[in-house]
């Protein structure tokens, strides 16, 4: 076990340094930069000298390859560098917005798995009857509703409703929970649709295939009862592709988080990253695509473990 | 002497029913969403015929009117006809999302084909790349693509935002297709072919991909609507589409937002009809799938 975990650990570092040549080069191959944004972004009529002044300012007048090795080096010292745009360090504004986007993600997580367990097992069991219809409707609607649109219909009826909207400024949750409860229970639904939607659907195809096993016959024929074939025997195996897409899904809820945030106003990741493609801010970029990269290269380590445990074939066969 | 290429005839059970009819037979929620695909498709190439009014017409004396008999949908903030704009958006999203999900597709079929072909170092090195850019959600992989090429448009269309789109569908489809290419990779047609000394070129794109096409075609159809989906989401965020264009994401941007209470028709028809789309599309990729593919099916 601790060799295969040694392995796996050791095979996130070349993923990690494509993500970071890729990402790297990618943005510098075309030309076009932040100093262009920023000085004629408006029209404004700025000379070729300001904006060589400025890019030498930001170190990007240098060759490539030596601002890629400084990136490297520093990112090795836990130093991501400093925004182009705001020039405060890149770790500074992700963790100011870090904290938000994270209770949202949990929230939704946990409001996804909580209604997709039962949702895709009473799919499965009752097969091909309204049940099934009902979540096959409702989980198509899932993945075909956009989290940004299903987010506006949420507002949309709060205020037909309650003639509420929600507030301009965040309540983090140690000053206020409930309010921050309010809050972000909207956006956690808007993203949690899908991800309830999809981890529904797995749980259900999974465990259709499993109650075709042969051991669930045979517990049927020793005469178990269906409630413990269903819980002991077959949702305990249905449950392991599961994990897969709720880890998944987990790292993905960015995405969704980066619409999402923008109709509610939220000031997170997502707004963070979409600011700063806007803005052509290289560092910041880079370095949120590094955290992105990194967080879903962690979340498959930690699921592959999981497997390992669960599944000794997986183990041994490394 | 000539080889008889074995057809769909040959191989399929005597007197074999058309198989268009036979897939609405087989799969009615498949056939249902093909219909709204047409219809969109009749809307998109025929905009200017069926569109009511033009979608760029403002008339100020006519802002926010709610749906009625002459504007179905109402007006916008520009007093614009949203149903006129909705028909015009139809044709943003479909171009859109056909090129960059059949640019994607493509690219990532052939790199899955050379992938498992080829076998050995290059299939490590294009499966690292392709684990590299799986490592982000597509809406993610396409910003920073966004971020990297310039706005570029061709006679009206952003090619900046298809091949944005279309780098994050490489991996994805890359990755089942060779799944696929695999067991074609073994069969006795393709050592015949080398043996032949046929160029890889040659065997890879007449005798191996013909075999993987059911993936392929699956793969194009449920990527359709992703890529509606992320030039939707792109145009809403201010990094797609820009005005006047009609499309449906830009639509439900900006001002569309501060007019929840006075006109709420203007977020809620583009946000249905992006809905609709995406849901045909997806639906129609599923039957297809069950259809082309029944070992896929649970």
């Amino acid at each position: 076990m601790l060799r295969y975990t040694i392995n796996r650990v050791l095979l996130m570092i070349p993923t990690l340094l494509g993500v970071a040549v890729l990402v790297f080069f990618m943005l510098r191959v075309v030309p076009g930069d932040i100093v262009e944004v920023k000085l004629r972004g408006d029209g404004g009529n700025v000379t070729q000298e300001v904006i060589d002044s400025e890019r030498k300012r930001l170190g990007l007048d240098r060759p490539l390859l030596t601002q890629f090795g400084e990136w490297m080096v520093n990112m090795a010292k836990g130093d991501f560098g400093i925004s182009m745009w705001t020039e405060r360090p890149v770790m500074e504004e992700i963790m100011l917005r870090l904290e938000l986007s994270l209770q949202v993600a949990l929230m939704a997580t946990f409001i996804a798995v909580l209604l997709a367990v039962p949702m895709g097992t009473l799919a499965a069991l009752f097969r091909d009857t309204w049940i099934d219809y009902l979540v096959r409707i409702l989980t198509i609607g899932g993945l075909s509703i956009p989290s940004f649109w299903f987010g506006m219909l949420l507002m949309l009826s709060l205020l037909a409703f309650f003639n509420w909207l929600p507030p301009i400024t965040f309540t983090p949750i140690y000053v206020d929970p409930w309010e921050n409860f309010k809050q972000l229970i909207w956006p956690a639904m808007a993203v949690g649709y899908r991800y309830c939607s999809v981890v529904a659907r797995m749980i259900r195809s999974s465990l259709l295939e499993v109650l075709n096993e042969d051991y669930i016959r045979t517990a049927r024929a020793k005469g178990v009862y269906e409630k413990l074939v269903i819980s002991r025997h077959a949702l305990r195996n249905a449950l392991l592709p599961a994990i897969t897409v709720i880890g998944l899904e987990f790292t993905f809820l960015i995405g969704g988080l980066v619409v999402t945030e923008q109709v509610f106003n939220l000031n997170g990741i997502g707004q963070l990253f979409v600011q700063s493609v806007s803005r052509n801010d290289f560092m910041l970029i880079q370095g949120m695509v590094m955290l992105i990269a990194g967080f879903y290269v962690f979340v498959n380590l930690i699921i592959d473990l999981l497997y390992a445990v669960f599944d000794p074939r997986i183990r041994y066969d490394t | 002497m000539t080889i008889a290429t074995p057809t769909a005839a040959d191989t399929a059970i005597p007197k074999a029913p058309n198989p268009y009819l036979e897939f609405c037979r087989q799969q009615p929620l498949g056939a249902i969403s093909f219909f709204i695909i047409v219809v969109m498709m009749f809307a998109g190439i025929f905009s200017p015929w069926v569109a009511p009014y033009d979608p760029l017409a403002i008339d100020f004396a006519g802002i926010l009117a709610a749906p009625s008999w002459e504007h179905w949908c109402g007006t916008d903030a520009f007093g614009r006809d949203i149903c006129s704009r909705l028909i015009y958006g139809s044709r943003t999203a479909l171009v859109i999302g056909f090129t960059s999900s059949f640019v994607g597709s493509t690219v990532g079929a052939i790199l899955g084909i050379a992938s498992a072909y080829f076998g050995g170092k290059i299939d490590d090195w294009i499966q690292r790349f392709v684990d590299i850019l799986l490592a982000f959600p597509l809406i993610v992989l396409a910003l920073v693509v966004v971020a990297a090429v310039r706005k570029f448009v061709v006679g009206g269309v952003d090619v900046n935002l298809i091949i944005a789109i279309a780098v994050p569908i490489i991996p994805r489809v890359a990755r089942v297709v060779r799944a696929a290419a695999l067991s074609v990779r073994v069969m006795p047609y393709v050592d015949a072919a080398r043996a032949a000394g046929y160029s890889h070129s040659r065997i890879i794109f007449r005798h191996m991909a013909p075999n993987v096409v059911a993936p392929y075609l699956i793969m194009l159809t449920a990527f359709i609507a992703q890529a509606i989906l992320a030039e939707a989401s792109l145009s809403f965020l201010g990094l797609g589409v820009t005005e006047p264009t009609a499309a449906w994401g830009l639509m439900l941007s900006g001002n569309a937002a501060d007019f929840y209470r006075e006109a709420p028709w203007m977020i809620l028809f583009p946000g249905a009809m992006i809905s609709l789309a995406v849901f045909a599309f997806n639906l129609f990729g599923d039957s297809l799938r069950d259809y082309l593919d029944p070992r896929f099916k649970v």
